[in-house]
């Protein structure tokens, strides 16, 4: 799921400037992570009267990164979107730049920051699985991914600042070569980490515009 | 035609070696590296130079050895994956070759969310034991990491890297050191040593396996400034060992600075002893001047 967190109220306020204001939001990873679902969306209509911004109005759409479905939905907001200042998308970033291609001539605030590529964990706790590097490769650590869980991206880890099983970088977060050694170890596979693992091909990677 | 470093000479010739570092300066004087090369400079066989160690931004690395080069000290030149890609670090190799640089430290490097500038972005395109691969087969293949052909003179260097005996896992740590050896490393210089049982025991295995056969290994040590220091290394500094009892004789000393010369030197002379350690590798954060002393007292004095 695409993990999202809302902005702070007054980067919002920042960012909007002036009414009206339309709200969109996304039915499905922002209203997971609570920060684009019906309920965030209402917070944020009553914060804005609050402050004096007219809401001109609100939807939820299915999810906000389908282009299409997008612009068949938006159609019958047409009147609330054009007399509009600002639409404040309650998306992730692919959510919004959906909505900035659909409407050209409308400023377009994001209302959230989006994070990383995670797993629900418990409700409202998420953890970052995965980098989209566009070349999966965690057959050779017994299914975890020290791409995007070790910050050094290390493929023949573990660094040197490992201790008690933690991180170098956050005493609180597991080392994630530590617990693949622990899994390997369980299944007497523990050679498998001593093959070099050579550079790794970022050409892969869809960090780049890519499409399929 | 493969011309040996003084530091290679020296390990290859079986002599216990003295490597000692030259963290470069928070600054563009040149003559803060002199004057620690100064203090340093009867003292080692070679001088290890920092990349931003800790992600502090410091003088260069290669700028730093080529000021120790003109001194006539041979430096160490650390090189870090954190800063760089693969293009920028084999540009580099290139470059510290070609003003004369033979000794080069691969490491990952400290994670830039505790150094000085924590806002940045780290780069991390590989890590240590494929940067070593990629030196290895630039000097004795002629090849760069894509596979074209180096044209006009591959680098010959000395390769070194770390192993850090005391971190986690504590089993997976020698396989960690053996791979270094198969990616082509030749000299290896370990984190500080405080914790002489689980280095002992670390050692062991290495001999067992018979890597102090492939590759030289030189022992870490740093002396204690203070007891401020000595809990910064023990809670700050990532992947060090500091035993308890070692705490408890700096949190007692009425002399602090007297104690950690003695730990010091209790460490080396144990060192001395151990099977499979090819030499030393002293770090002394800030107390570059204690050296001196500290190796007269150890018998290290003086050094060709």
């Amino acid at each position: 799921m695409i993990i999202t967190k809302q902005k702070s109220i007054n980067q919002l306020l920042n960012s909007i400037g002036e009414g009206p204001v339309f709200i969109i939001g996304c039915n499905e990873c922002a209203t997971i992570c609570q920060t684009g679902g019906e309920k965030e969306i209402l917070e944020m209509k009553s914060i804005l009267n609050n402050k004096g911004i007219e809401v001109s109005g609100w939807t939820i759409l299915e999810p906000a990164c389908h282009l299409l479905n997008d612009k068949r939905i938006l159609r019958n907001y047409k009147n609330d979107i054009n007399k509009s200042k600002n639409i404040l998308v309650l998306a992730c970033g692919n959510g919004i730049q959906t909505i900035s291609e659909i409407f050209e001539d409308i400023n377009i605030v994001p209302g959230t920051d989006t994070l990383f590529l995670g797993e629900i964990k418990h409700s409202n706790e998420f953890e970052k699985r995965c980098e989209m590097c566009g070349f999966c490769i965690v057959d050779l650590f017994d299914g975890l991914c020290p791409i995007s869980r070790c910050p050094k991206n290390m493929l023949n880890g573990p660094c040197g600042g490992s201790t008690d099983g933690k991180c170098e970088v956050n005493k609180d977060i597991p080392c994630i070569w530590y617990i693949i050694f622990d899994r390997l170890i369980e299944k007497g596979q523990i050679d498998q980490l001593k093959e070099i693992q050579n550079p790794k091909d970022w050409s892969k990677s869809t960090k780049w515009r890519r499409f399929i | 035609m493969h011309k040996k470093s003084h530091l290679e000479q020296v390990l290859s010739d079986g002599k216990f070696t003295i490597t000692v570092e030259v963290g470069p300066p928070k600054g563009s004087d040149p003559d803060k590296i002199r004057q620690k090369g100064e203090i340093l400079k009867k003292c080692a066989d070679a001088f290890n130079v920092t990349d931003n160690q800790t992600a502090v931004v410091r003088m260069s690395s290669m700028a730093s050895c080529f000021i120790l080069q003109k001194m006539n000290l041979e430096p160490i030149m650390q090189i870090t994956c954190r800063d760089r890609n693969r293009i920028a670090l084999q540009s580099d190799i290139l470059g510290a070759s070609a003003i004369g640089i033979k000794n080069i430290l691969c490491l990952t490097g400290d994670h830039q969310s505790l150094g000085n500038h924590p806002e940045s972005k780290g780069v991390y395109d590989i890590d240590s034991i494929q940067l070593i691969k990629i030196i290895k087969n630039m000097r004795d293949n002629g090849i760069f990491q894509n596979n074209d052909k180096i044209v006009y003179g591959k680098p010959d260097i000395f390769i070194g890297a770390v192993a850090n005996p005391f971190a986690d896992p504590f089993e997976y740590r020698v396989d960690r050191l053996e791979k270094k050896v198969e990616a082509g490393v030749n000299f290896i210089q370990t984190q500080s040593v405080f914790n002489l049982d689980k280095f002992k025991t670390w050692i062991d295995e290495v001999r067992s396996r018979g890597i102090d056969k492939k590759v030289y290994i030189l022992a870490g040590t740093s002396p204690l400034k203070s007891l401020k220091m000595t809990n910064r290394m023990k809670y700050h500094v990532p992947g060090v060992d500091i035993p308890g009892y070692i705490i408890k004789r700096m949190e007692k000393a009425k002399d602090p600075q007297k104690e950690g010369f003695n730990i010091a030197l209790e460490l080396i002379n144990e060192i001395k002893k151990i099977k499979g350690i090819h030499g030393i590798h002293i770090t002394a954060l800030f107390w570059e001047n204690i050296i001196p002393s500290l190796f007269k007292e150890a018998g290290f004095l003086p050094r060709s």
